[in-house]
């Protein structure tokens, strides 16, 4: 399911006007990448959080050439899914 | 950040819709992602990241604690894969 095909699906679900639901999708991951690049923590009960971690700088490898690549430190967002959601899925 | 800051935010960018019929639509819009990912159909949101239903065969496990040899059962998890896009956000 694409970005386009949830707005559809929460249209047909709801009964909202497509528009709105297009606006209102859209601002809500506007908002919660806004979040993760402050490094902010984001808590959606029964669905899940997500946070950000930052991670060491490492030497890798490249695995096909076998040649050494410094990999910077870096910032990664990380989900934990919720509760709720975790056993829908599991039992779904 | 909360869901009631999701909603707020949609608030804002919607025009001639009440808080709470905001609130009903973000709640709208995870419930329609949960019924997705729960029937193990993936979700794609551009700029964000892929949600996906991952099927993990038996294995054997230790109860970290007592040592004990446990099975870890057959089950169904959720995998989030940030965008590249998201994860170049984080990093400049």
């Amino acid at each position: 399911m694409t970005k386009s095909q949830l707005i559809e699906a929460v249209v047909a679900n709801g009964g909202y006007p497509r528009k709105a639901v297009e606006v209102a999708v859209n601002a809500m991951f506007d908002e919660m990448v806004d979040a993760m690049k402050r490094s902010e923590r984001i808590e959606i009960r029964g669905f899940g959080n997500f946070t950000v971690r930052p991670y060491k700088a490492y030497t890798g490898r490249n695995p096909k050439t076998g040649t050494k690549v410094e990999v910077d430190a870096k910032l990664m967002p990380r989900f934990k899914v919720g509760k709720d959601l975790k056993e829908r899925i599991n039992n779904g | 950040m909360t869901k009631a800051d999701l909603v707020e935010a949609v608030y804002h960018r919607l025009d001639g819709f009440s808080k709470k019929e905001s609130a009903d639509i973000v709640e709208s819009i995870f419930e329609t992602m949960k019924e997705t990912l729960s029937r193990g159909d993936k979700i794609k949101i551009s700029g964000f990241g892929n949600f996906e239903v991952k099927h993990k065969n038996k294995r054997p496990g230790r109860n970290p604690q007592t040592g004990e040899q446990i099975i870890i059962t057959e089950r169904r998890v959720l995998k989030f894969k940030p965008s590249q896009v998201l994860k170049n956000a984080l990093n400049v």
